[in-house]
């Protein structure tokens, strides 16, 4: 009987609704469907492309058969390669930890000022991190100008000689990670101010009472309060210059003598402008492992922090 | 002239029969029968030059009925060599696009070969050069038209009252307006020490040795000079030969005169040094001398464009061409042949010579003695060498004859001026020979 219902297509529709209604009741359902255009948006532009990007590095360099590993292989025995790493990380890490301090002192400089002026003191800091680094990096340019230099030009004033900003391997990197750091660290600097204006107020008063000074107080209440904003800031910003392409690009190029070059000046360089698509997808591949590794240890430090909480 | 409405499938195959003869017969007779054209053009840097491309096209376009689209793609940002890519990969795009130096043979399986449309050219306008031919052809087979705008020559522009002063030199003497050159004492021994006499008169010549184009192309015809190839045209690494050595030596010697920032220079570094009043000579197509003539015209009053110094081995200079080609996919390629076609005639050239001030070259032997040249003027015949008119000079390109692939590579991670500027800042010349040599290797992988 019960299964001549089941097989009656009005109890079978009925039964069907009843489902789909269950199903799209559940918040699992609907909080997917909320997120489903986000999902295909990443879908297109970011798994897509990745996925692009590790097809592209499996083929031979006229893009006619597979090769597999091949591209990597090559890279691997090729020293302008390892010379493009050793500047990555350079890069990347000596920018990091300059916009984190220069961010965290500014930070508290700004977070002792009263909150009447406050605001537009974060509005001005907050400057060279909202102008495209495209166009900020540009100005800078011809701050760096070879013959044209304006800070040369003051350099001269007080008769100093004149510093080769992108002619000289090692003033050329020195000026790369500057423009960074100089526009990275109002990100560091306004993520570090939320962080302290988080911090309760009455642990300053517990450790002040305990007679603690201003260092203590610094090491054992703000530090250990921010850590998980410094973790994360810090890896965000590890990604993300280690991605960096527009301010090498226009400063220097990767020269001279490729002694600025990182991964994705250089893949542009051999993929795009050499003609080299395969071996450019793998350059730039290689971020991902670098960047994987770091990433498992800063989440991993979170992870095991937040379940000590 | 008769109407006949023809579809779009029907004139394409018919039109694909009749390309051969494309400069005598209109190979449409109707409105729309021809469909749509889309073209990718370089954008000009010269205000108003496109004018003048648009000009033609629409001419063409209002007389064989094709609706045509034009877009003009800056080469600033790299914009074009990225539209470039993203066409190839996408197989869709423009039917007809300006590629630029190497991009025929590293796109060469993906374009219409185009012997129906530069052999006819050849016979009405005259040869074109040798680097037009290794860069265009490939195997016989023509893969794009060499283009009249954005071809350019990147010789010597000189001030002719500093290196009369310095150097004691009349350029205008060696290279006459109106006349062939007289040119026998500007070789390369002659040229450092006139470089040294500026650089020592507070004006050295402004060469630059960082990794643009610039730079690779000023290094390549010096090591042209010298008869020195990294590769060959077989493929075979000859980095370690002594021509190699000799032109290193010889840069080695003339960069001690050359500005010290001179490394990091890009393609604007060589115009502004000129501009400015301070450089005695860069190597540059005439866009210092216009940007001069706006901005410092007591500069551009004194501003020669003439040839390069002889080498041991000839003389030679930079000539870069851009080229229009037609991909595979085009869905109208007789009618982009056509335009294209149109595009190449002496008249059609003449006018965007014309348009662009003198700063575009058609690649075409018969063609490089338009009025324009002789008379443009901040001093009067101030071009008339720049389209080499006389055949004084080889025209050349760095990094040739290597095979494409591996010669593209070269240029665009600037090997000579890399090695230049490792060797002159105190590099062991076999260090730096190993290095290039390891860098070679690798461009050679298939």
């Amino acid at each position: 009987m019960a299964d001549i219902a089941a097989r009656n297509p009005a109890v079978l529709a009925g039964n069907q609704r009843s489902g789909l209604h269950k199903l799209m009741q559940r918040k699992s359902t609907i909080a997917f469907l909320m997120a489903l255009p986000l999902i295909l948006l990443i879908a297109i532009l970011v798994a897509y492309p990745a996925g692009y990007a590790v097809y592209l590095a499996t083929l031979n360099k006229g893009m006619t058969r597979f090769v597999g590993f091949g591209n990597f292989e090559f890279l691997f025995g090729r020293d302008t390669f390892w010379l493009v790493v050793y500047q990555s990380c350079l890069f990347a890490i000596t920018a990091v930890i300059f916009k984190a301090i220069i961010g965290f002192v500014v930070a508290h400089f700004v977070h002792n000022i009263p909150a009447k002026g406050q605001r537009k003191w974060r509005g001005m800091l907050l400057v060279p991190w909202v102008i495209p680094p495209a166009m900020s990096t540009l100005a800078w340019l011809w701050l760096f100008d070879p013959s044209y230099s304006a800070l040369n030009w003051i350099l001269a004033i007080f008769g100093i000689e004149g510093i080769p900003w992108t002619g000289e391997a090692g003033w050329a990197r020195f000026s790369v990670i500057l423009v960074n750091v100089w526009i990275g660290s109002p990100f560091f600097m306004i993520m570090y101010l939320a962080a302290l204006k988080s911090v309760p107020e009455q642990l300053y008063e517990a450790a002040s009472i305990d007679g603690a000074t201003w260092w203590q107080r610094i090491w054992y209440v703000t530090l250990p309060m921010m850590r998980n904003i410094i973790a994360i800031t810090a890896l965000f910003s590890l990604i993300v210059t280690f991605a960096n392409f527009d301010i090498v690009r226009v400063l220097t190029a990767g020269g001279p003598l490729n002694s600025t070059h990182i991964f994705g000046t250089w893949a542009f360089r051999v993929g795009i402008e050499g003609g080299d698509i395969p071996l450019g997808a793998a350059v730039s591949l290689f971020m991902v492992p670098i960047l994987a590794v770091a990433a498992t240890f800063i989440l991993r430090d979170i992870t095991k922090r937040g379940s000590e909480v | 002239m008769v109407s006949t409405k023809v579809s779009r499938r029907r004139f394409v195959a018919g039109t694909a029969v009749a390309s051969t003869a494309l400069v005598a017969a209109p190979f449409v007779r109707s409105a729309y029968a021809a469909g749509k054209l889309s073209v990718g053009f370089w954008d000009h840097w010269v205000p108003g030059a496109n004018k003048a491309t648009t000009d033609l096209v629409k001419e063409w376009a209002d007389k064989e009925k094709v609706e045509v689209t034009i877009d003009y793609i800056t080469s600033q940002g790299n914009k074009l060599l990225l539209t470039t890519a993203a066409e190839s990969q996408a197989k869709s795009g423009h039917d007809i696009l300006a590629f630029s130096t190497w991009l025929p043979s590293r796109y060469a399986d993906q374009l219409v070969p185009m012997n129906d449309v530069v052999e006819p050219l050849i016979k009405a306008n005259g040869a074109v050069n040798g680097t037009v031919e290794y860069l265009g052809k490939v195997d016989g087979k023509w893969l794009a038209v060499p283009a009249t705008v954005g071809s350019q020559i990147k010789g010597p522009c000189s001030r002719i009252d500093l290196l009369k002063k310095h150097a004691g030199i009349d350029i205008q003497a060696m290279y006459p307006a109106g006349a062939a050159p007289n040119a026998d004492a500007w070789n390369l021994d002659n040229f450092l020490k006139a470089a040294e006499a500026c650089q020592k008169g507070g004006n050295p010549f402004g060469i630059g040795l960082g990794t643009t184009s610039d730079n690779v192309d000023t290094a390549g015809a010096l090591f042209h000079a010298f008869g020195a190839m990294l590769v060959d045209a077989k493929g075979n690494i000859t980095v370690k030969s002594d021509p190699v050595r000799q032109a290193m030596d010889y840069y080695k010697r003339l960069m001690a005169f050359l500005p010290p920032d001179a490394p990091s220079w890009d393609d604007a570094s060589n115009n502004k040094f000129l501009v400015s009043g301070q450089g005695s000579l860069i190597m540059n197509p005439p866009s210092a001398w216009a940007v001069a003539k706006r901005d410092a015209p007591q500069v551009a009053e004194q501003l020669w464009t003439h040839g390069f110094p002889a080498g041991p081995k000839g003389r030679f200079g930079p000539f870069l061409p851009f080229f229009w080609g037609v991909w595979n996919f085009s869905k109208n390629q007789a009618a982009a042949k056509s335009l294209i076609t149109f595009l190449s005639q002496a008249a059609s050239a003449e006018k965007m010579v014309i348009a662009s001030g003198g700063y575009d070259l058609p690649a075409f032997a018969n063609l490089t003695t338009f009025k324009v040249w002789a008379e443009e003027a901040p001093p009067k015949g101030t071009l008339y060498h720049y389209p080499n008119p006389h055949n004084h000079q080889t025209l050349s390109i760095a990094a040739a004859p290597a095979p494409h692939k591996i010669a593209e590579q070269i240029y665009t991670q600037a090997i000579q001026t890399q090695m230049v500027v490792r060797y002159a800042k105190g590099e062991a010349m076999d260090r730096t020979l190993d290095w290039a040599a390891k860098e070679l290797e690798g461009f050679s992988r298939n």
